[in-house]
């Protein structure tokens, strides 16, 4: 029989996944198709001039990619346990409500519809350079949360809501496909990539927009705490102790929609992660408060990431393979042996 | 303790309608001009067939729903609808369905009935775990604390919920069918607890029920509900003499017994038989003989008499001039039934 940790058990687990941290994220800037000794990081690190290939792969390619994973694992994984605890639903996460389909639909139209409609596309594509997906899937992701966040305004139940959003993905699916059919190998091609996901992207500059907005959500999540614990016992029992559900729904879903809009934007659509951490985090830490879940969910999907992160890039190769299969590939596993282990889905969501 | 304070009302309903908005038409209207109270210290059941709207009334009352007209006061302060934070200090709910997460300590649970007194960030003051600590006592669950709610009964699960209200620390505490789930046992160890805490939290109590007896049992007063009638409103015993619950729940298969407070099955009825002898065994013996379709009287019925020997235990049936002596009722019952059957080919 399962009982509750004790709070010393509770206290050790944290630590020891602070620490995993730390070593991944040292491993993670070790770690690479050029091999940089472990001294050699740390005195470039402290902001040694050490030899400027190598200070430039450190400083502007490995740490903001590392950066990065942080920020994906954390942001995902967090967006992932809010919506697997407003829908009640475990295989909700921080994708339900449409927020990468519209993504993918702004980068569809922004690189594949310029056959349709030649011009305005190719234009704007060429005028923004390096942001020009960034903007597009910010843009798409946008336009499909406002609908779908009106309709969380007159719905009033979470189950609609989470089929509304399954059914504007399917539709902007269709949209893509066709998209998809009537363009040219290169186009499909630089989108396809884009549906990989990849870390290494992100620059310092947009570093500086990324990292505020999904600390930003992150805190936004703990302000919820409170009310998502007593959104456990049901709708009904939260509004009994005194909460507007509504009200925290919208809070939930703005802060998903900020989360994992950007990441998705500056990252493309990282699956897996979002759905499976919090499901890991509750077999760990044997518990549905939010109390222990979300600090669990930070440091276990950050964990998580840098691990896939390093997972891609494979040793001896220049190539790196795409983050959004690694996930799956390697998280996937994960998650069965958890949920075989330990019947933790039955016990959260039965 | 001042008596003025001790017949307070904790709960009044003013010409309260109780209904349906619609977007298009008139507004679908279930019953009007509602005038309720619950004093303090009292428990107050609420009974009606399906149907009656006890559901619609339990949540106007609780805001979950706006009345049509009229308003709700607890403690003369106005219950407005959906206005969950200021409810939430007021009652406190139970209800029906059962909680779908597994992995919460029951601890925690009844920690969230401490949510509208909480800080931003829900931290529990010494207060806090001191009136946790109670609710867990009332309920009697202190040694469940560090258990996970999905290692409990029905039965626990539904005193973990009633800790939850009473860590709430409202005047009023509403359940809806608090013992639509358990067995028997259970059923009569909720209604006791309820009773007790009434009486010695001073609390007003109002649940939803359609355990009859229980209720009749246990209430201090009854709210009848039927359809498209005003509720009457009574202790349980004056609604019985009254004939109210009766004819409330008058239905053509069963009916109330004002006698032993009991619903009797109506039987289609075959023939008379006689039964000799009336204590506890004369009783049982009617109902068996009920059940298998017999008109049972005391009056001479020829040919068809049963004489109950209660020193042994033992049943003399004598049919058309035959005696047989039964130690079981089910050995005479299964010759009453070869009787009739023989009867029928005879025909």
């Amino acid at each position: 029989m399962l009982f509750r940790l004790k709070k010393n058990t509770k206290i050790l687990l944290f630590s020891v996944l602070f620490l995993c941290i730390l070593l991944f994220l040292i491993l993670d800037l070790i770690w690479g198709s050029v091999s940089i000794p472990v001294e050699k990081v740390f005195a470039i690190l402290m902001g040694e001039e050490v030899k400027t290939s190598w200070n430039y792969i450190i400083l502007n390619f490995r740490l903001p990619k590392a950066i990065t994973a942080i920020l994906v694992g954390a942001g995902l994984s967090v967006t992932g346990l809010l919506m697997q605890t407003l829908f009640r639903n475990p295989l909700a996460g921080p994708y339900v409500l449409g927020i990468s389909s519209g993504a993918s639909l702004g980068v569809a139209l922004m690189v594949m519809a310029s056959v349709i409609l030649p011009g305005v596309f190719g234009l704007v594509y060429a005028s923004l350079g390096s942001w020009a997906l960034v903007v597009a899937a910010i843009v798409g992701a946008s336009v499909i949360f406002f609908i779908v966040g009106m309709a969380s305004i007159r719905i009033s139940d979470s189950v609609s809501l989470l089929i509304i959003g399954i059914m504007f993905g399917s539709i902007t699916g269709a949209v893509v496909s066709i998209l998809q059919f009537f363009s040219t190998p290169e186009q499909l091609q630089s989108f396809i990539v884009w549906t990989f996901g990849s870390l290494s992207g992100v620059t310092w500059i947009e570093m500086r927009v990324m990292a505020p907005i999904v600390v930003a959500g992150i805190i936004m999540a703990v302000l919820l705490i409170k009310s998502l614990d007593a959104l456990l016992l049901g709708e009904n029992y939260a509004r009994g102790v005194g909460i507007s559900v509504n009200r925290i729904r919208i809070g939930v879903i703005i802060c998903t929609a900020l989360v994992a809009g950007t990441l998705t934007a500056f990252t493309g659509p990282v699956a897996f992660i979002g759905v499976a951490v919090p499901h890991i985090a509750r077999s760990i830490f044997r518990t549905a408060s939010h109390k222990v879940l979300l600090p669990a969910v930070i440091l276990i999907g950050a964990v998580l990431m840098l691990c896939c992160d390093m997972i891609s890039q494979l040793p001896g190769n220049q190539s790196t393979l795409p983050i959004n299969s690694v996930t799956a590939l390697f998280g996937g596993p994960v998650v069965i042996w958890v949920i075989i282990r330990s019947r933790n889905v039955k016990a959260s969501f039965s | 303790m001042d008596t003025k304070k001790y017949f307070k009302d904790i709960l009044t309903t003013k010409q309260l309608s109780i209904g349906y908005k619609e977007s298009k038409g008139p507004d679908f209207c279930l019953l009007s001009d509602i005038n309720l109270t619950i004093r303090r210290g009292e428990l107050v059941c609420l009974l009606g067939p399906n149907g009656s709207g006890k559901s619609t009334l339990m949540r106007t009352i609780a805001g979950l729903q706006a009345p049509l007209a009229g308003y709700t006061l607890v403690e003369d302060i106005p219950i407005k609808e959906r206005n969950f934070k200021e409810i939430a200090r007021l009652l406190s709910i139970v209800l029906t369905e059962r909680l779908s997460v597994g992995n919460l300590s029951v601890y925690h649970i009844v920690s969230l009935g401490r949510h509208p007194y909480t800080s931003f960030m829900g931290r529990l003051s010494d207060k806090d775990v001191e009136i946790i600590q109670w609710a867990l006592e009332q309920v009697g669950l202190t040694g469940f604390a560090d258990k996970f709610i999905n290692q409990l009964s029905d039965g626990e699960r539904q005193r973990v919920m009633i800790a939850k209200a009473l860590a709430q620390d409202t005047p009023l505490i509403m359940l809806d069918e608090p013992t639509a789930h358990l067995d028997l046992p259970n059923r009569v160890e909720i209604m006791r607890l309820l009773r007790r805490l009434a009486q010695e939290t001073d609390k007003a109590i109002l649940l939803s029920t359609h355990e009859l007896d229980l209720a009749l049992q246990a209430a201090d007063r009854i709210w009848l509900m039927s359809k498209n009638e005003a509720i009457r409103v009574g202790v349980p015993e004056d609604l019985v003499l009254s004939g109210s619950i009766e004819k409330t729940f008058e239905n053509n298969s069963f009916n109330f017994d004002r006698k032993s407070g009991n619903f009797i099955m109506h039987y289609q009825k075959k023939a008379a038989i006689q039964v000799v002898g009336n204590d506890v065994m004369g009783f049982w013996t009617s109902r068996a003989l009920s059940r298998e379709g017999y008109q049972v009287t005391c009056e001479e019925v020829a040919d068809c008499k049963i004489i109950l020997d209660e020193v042994n235990r033992t049943w003399n049936l004598i049919l058309k001039g035959r005696h047989k002596t039964y130690t079981q009722m089910e050995a005479l019952i299964l010759d009453l039934r070869k009787h009739e059957t023989s009867k029928l080919t005879q025909n």
